[in-house]
């Protein structure tokens, strides 16, 4: 029955102010059922507080076959990384 | 809502179990009756809903049986362990004190069947919590509190699901309707009013349930409207869960939930 149905990317936002994370995918029949699956399978230990649920085929995904152009170019640019600046001690988080 | 007279619990019957000894000293008969009729009725739909599981027509919808069933035995948990000892009340009864009404125990039948049964209970324990809330016993109250949430997502999944199914596919939709035709029957014994029960609600503990009949009946009507379907024609009601009269069903229910605690009372885990 599942296999007729289509798959739906779900993410969730873990708490208020934070984004949501992609956390695996269900398969449902339509959207509002996708949202109910989700909910029961990914947030059912309070996971979050917020869903999103994508079909999986409206992601568009980059090539793997593509990777050597896409991403070993930023390879050789370590000045793109804020690594030369001095952090004070009072600065958190960073 | 029948021309027909009801199946009820023949004359003279007694209805009482070994468990329906008489009150003594500060206990309280009403409240212990509708508690107990509360929590069989989610302890009894909880297990049936765990029958499900492993064997949902899907994993994701497979979960989602299993999610339900585990709000039911909470809602259980709670409701006998006010009641008494929950774990002798749930596991050391026998059918004829068992309380719940007689639509939770009917059996699974197909998923069309299951979802018929979870939207004729849910819409109706969604209605009967709301007003519990209001109750004047304190345990009673802030049960329906943390329980009426739960009971909502159940009844709109059991919506939702009805919805697809019977505006689905000719042979979703048959089921949809032959399930809802196997429950229809036990849906009058929701809204009876018994001796016991009218004790319960003269004194505030329990919502007299006639006063949400009409609000049940227009709101199941609705979601079989947008579901395509029509609503079973009325059947002659079968009455008697609440005073122990079960059908077959039950038993065998029992039989495999009590097995482990009767065969090895020692058991922990």
């Amino acid at each position: 029955m599942s296999g007729d149905w289509p798959l739906w990317e779900v993410f969730v936002r873990s708490k208020g102010g934070l984004s949501h994370r992609h956390v695996g995918s269900v398969h449902a029949p339509d959207a509002e059922l996708a949202l109910r699956h989700a909910r029961d399978t990914y947030t059912r230990r309070l996971e979050g507080v917020s869903l999103w649920v994508v079909p999986s085929a409206e992601i568009v995904a980059s090539d793997p076959d593509e990777a050597g152009e896409m991403f070993e170019p930023a390879e050789s640019k370590i000045y793109r990384h804020p690594t030369f600046y001095d952090i004070p001690d009072e600065v958190k988080h960073i | 809502m029948a021309s027909l007279p009801p199946i009820d619990v023949p004359k003279g019957a007694t209805g009482a179990g070994v468990f329906d000894a008489p009150a003594e000293g500060e206990r309280d008969p009403a409240r212990e009756e509708y508690l107990l009729r509360l929590g069989d009725d989610a302890l009894v739909l909880g297990q049936r809903l765990g029958e499900w599981c492993g064997h949902g027509p899907a994993l994701e919808v497979d979960i989602s049986l299993a999610n339900l069933a585990l709000d039911m035995v909470g809602q259980a948990t709670l409701l006998l362990g006010a009641a008494g000892d929950g774990d002798k009340l749930a596991f050391h009864r026998d059918v004829l004190d068992f309380k719940n009404c007689l639509l939770v125990e009917q059996p699974n039948g197909d998923f069309a069947q299951t979802i018929a049964r979870h939207l004729l209970y849910t819409t109706w324990q969604h209605m009967l919590l709301q007003r519990l809330t209001q109750s004047s016993d304190k345990f009673l109250s802030d049960f329906a509190h943390k329980a009426v949430k739960e009971v909502a997502y159940h009844r709109e999944l059991a919506a939702e699901w009805t919805i697809r199914l019977g505006d689905g596919t000719e042979e979703s939709t048959a089921r949809m309707v032959e399930g809802l035709d196997w429950c229809w029957r036990f849906v009058p014994e929701l809204f009876e009013v018994d001796e016991a029960q009218q004790a319960a609600i003269d004194r505030g503990i329990a919502p007299d349930p006639r006063k949400f009949e009409e609000e049940y009946r227009v709101a199941i009507t609705a979601i079989l409207t947008e579901a395509q379907l029509e609503a079973p024609a009325d059947q002659r009601p079968i009455l008697g869960g609440r005073r122990g009269h079960h059908s077959e069903h039950l038993g065998h229910l029992l039989a495999v939930m009590q097995f482990l605690p009767r065969t090895y009372p020692d058991a922990t885990w």
